[in-house]
């Protein structure tokens, strides 16, 4: 055999084993888990299991992403941009044709655990069963009870809008040998039971690391090497392990509750697709949950790396941009928000200066602030917010941007300006 | 709410009475607390003008004095998704029905001065056609008087029914367009989407124009209701809350 032929059959050969390694590890059915390993149980007072699927559901806010504004819920359609192109939710009320009124619970389960439709087809990680894998099989089985309890919605499912090469479904197997395992809750002994049920619903029902980790360029969560939050919805999801991100070791036990329950505390108020999450979710939840969930945020390992770089303040004389800034904030913010970014002492009128939502690395929130405002979700505990009045109709993107770049820069802050275009970016695309 | 079979003398008293209750501190009490909507409502002004007056760059509605039913229900149709506004729905999605309410009754409550109209660049032909569609509809199409559900004076009717002068002829035409196009939905029956699918683009620009010509009488409010003898079935008449 000559040379060349030698090594073009030692490349088929190494091409071949490396395709039989990704279809091996993408495609093979990680051993089954029969709900064995015990896990924290969740509502365990409640002994229907529809009604018990139906708290596991609000748990894991399924109706957010299955459902589309002013239609049914769970019947699906709504729109979830995404890098990779727009995603819509299917159906999963239990409609035979176009819901799934066909499915078994083990088909659920492995969708909800394995990532796999009914037909063994790899399901899109936008459904997040790369943390839905941690649920066990008995809260997978209490909502499944709960979801074909609903009334059947006849909805097909509206095909998704994805980018070349990312909607070829096969294509998913190498992702899957790059980057997921079914896994199982496993309880840290070394930590107490009010830890790991907080651990089992943040990592699990409450997938909060779908938002608030980092991906990588084809989608899949990085952070745990580099603590990052992620883009969701347009808005940045900074991560719960950065302390000048969202992370709350330093605030009180109570106040995570609040922030949690009422949407409000006096650190800050959720806004964008959180406020949805507390309103959907959250305040929902018993006091036992939200308190196992706030004692293990409080106790993630912390880091920094989500503020923006300081920079070394200029001098701002006679520049007219920071002029315009200062002077558009005292006629548009310091009524709120104080002539020193100082804020008042209800958390609806929040401070600027040192507020760590304003000069983070990425400024996509402050500038979706501005134009859109926004309320807190009203909740039990915070029927009627305070909200910041949207300004898309009456300030230009170069007016909201130099009101920013004075913001981030003023009373000890020392982030970078923005650009225009930046805010231009925040005007297209739906609003979450 | 005062009716012309009214005598002034009592007109004057009960306007009185009325702007003396519009003043009344808007304190409301939201699960146990004294709650000030005034500072909740701020939002809306960016867009809607201070206090809901509107602003002179003639797009978004004045909604201060509207009746109380008709924002109510505006509110819910935004957050729900049965009227189509981007930022409007952001807005008020999340919030409870209770508090829309209480925004609604706030904006209701206010009775502030109208700046003159709009003057237009329309021919008194076209005012013509608008007066006439306003004042007697067009039977041959099916198409009712305007006055016949939003009041004689146009002022609107209680509790559901805005009036329409003091609007900008670009948002009037704009929910005419809207409700041809299912992107403003009311309850069914749909009677204002049935009639402006009855509309020829000629009598949307006639009416826009009018309504927005027209002066708005001083302390205008909705006529006292319910609207006895709608022309046609209203679902919105029907479950006016």
């Amino acid at each position: 055999m000559s040379r060349p032929l030698r090594w073009l059959l030692g490349a088929v050969v190494l091409a071949a084993a490396v395709i039989a390694l990704i279809a091996w590890r993408g495609l093979r059915v990680d051993a089954p888990h029969d709900g064995a390993t015990p896990v924290p149980r969740i509502a365990a007072d409640i002994s229907d299991p529809v009604a018990r699927g139906a708290y596991l559901a609000r748990a894991a806010n399924c109706r957010g992403c299955h459902s589309a504004r002013g239609d049914e819920p769970y019947a699906g359609g709504r729109q979830i941009p995404t890098p990779f192109g727009t995603f819509r939710s299917p159906n999963i009320t239990p409609d035979p044709e176009t819901g799934i009124g066909k499915w078994s619970d083990t088909d659920f389960w492995h969708a909800l655990h394995d990532g796999r439709g009914p037909d063994g087809a790899p399901l899109y990680p936008v459904f997040p069963y790369t943390h839905y894998t941690r649920v066990d099989r008995q809260d997978s089985d209490a909502l499944f009870a709960y979801l074909r309890s609903l009334p059947p919605v006849d909805r097909k499912n509206r095909p998704h809008q994805l980018k070349f090469p990312y909607d070829q479904r096969w294509l998913l197997v190498a992702w899957r040998a790059l980057f997921f395992r079914a896994g199982t809750f496993e309880v840290q002994a070394d930590r107490d039971a009010n830890w790991n049920r907080g651990a089992y619903l943040t990592q699990g029902l409450g997938h909060c690391g779908a938002c608030h980790e980092a991906r990588n360029a084809l989608g899949a969560i990085v952070s745990d090497e580099d603590p990052a939050g992620g883009v969701v919805l347009d808005w940045y999801a900074p991560s719960l392990r950065a302390s000048d991100g969202a992370g709350v070791a330093h605030w009180s036990h109570e106040q995570v509750v609040a922030l949690l329950r009422d949407g409000v505390s006096a650190h800050g108020s959720t806004m964008g697709p959180m406020a949805e999450v507390v309103y959907e979710s959250l305040q929902h939840l018993h006091a036992e949950d939200l308190s196992a969930m706030a004692a293990y945020l409080r106790a993630l390992p912390q880091s920094e790396g989500e503020s923006a770089p300081r920079v070394a303040s200029a001098a701002h004389e006679g520049d007219k941009a920071w002029e315009r800034g200062a002077s558009n904030y005292a006629k548009h913010c310091a009524d709120c928000h104080g002539d020193r970014g100082e804020g008042k002492e209800d958390p609806g009128y929040p401070a600027l200066a040192g507020n760590r939502a304003v000069t983070m690395r990425s400024p996509v929130n402050p500038i979706r602030a501005v134009l859109y405002g926004g309320y807190a979700p009203g909740t039990a505990g915070n029927p009627a917010p305070l909200g910041m009045p949207p300004y898309h109709a009456t300030l230009s993107d170069q007016e909201i941007a130099e009101i920013l770049g004075y913001v981030r820069g003023s009373w000890g802050n020392a982030a970078r300006p923005i650009a225009s275009f930046e805010v231009t970016r925040q005007r297209t695309g739906p609003l979450w | 709410m005062i009716t012309s079979t009214t005598s002034p003398r009592i007109g004057r008293a009960l306007a009185t009475a009325l702007a003396a209750l519009a003043l009344w501190p808007c304190a409301v009490s939201i699960a146990g607390e004294v709650v000030d909507f005034e500072p909740r409502v701020r939002p809306c002004y960016a867009c809607h003008g201070d206090q809901g007056r509107a602003t002179p760059d003639g797009y978004y509605p004045r909604i201060a004095g509207k009746p109380a039913g008709y924002l109510f229900e505006q509110l819910l149709h935004f957050r729900d998704g049965r009227r189509v506004h981007d930022e409007m729905s952001y807005l008020v999605d999340r919030q409870r029905d209770d508090t829309l309410r209480r925004m609604a009754e706030h904006f209701a409550a206010l009775d502030l001065p109208h700046p003159p109209p709009a003057v237009l660049n329309t021919d008194a032909t076209t005012l013509e056609h608008g007066a006439r569609l306003v004042r007697e509809g067009d039977a041959a199409r099916e198409l009712p008087a305007c006055t016949a559900c939003h009041g004689e004076s146009m002022t609107g009717i209680e509790p559901a029914v805005p009036g329409l002068l003091g609007l900008p002829q670009d948002y009037l035409a704009a929910q005419f367009g809207a409700w041809r196009e299912g992107a403003r939905r009311a309850r069914e029956p749909d009677c204002m989407a049935q009639i402006a699918r009855r509309l020829e683009p000629a009598d949307i620009s006639a009416l826009s124009a009018w309504l927005a010509s027209q002066p708005v009488p001083s302390h205008a409010r909705a006529q006292a209701g319910p609207v006895r003898q709608p022309p046609m079935r209203c679902g919105v008449l029907e479950n006016a809350r």
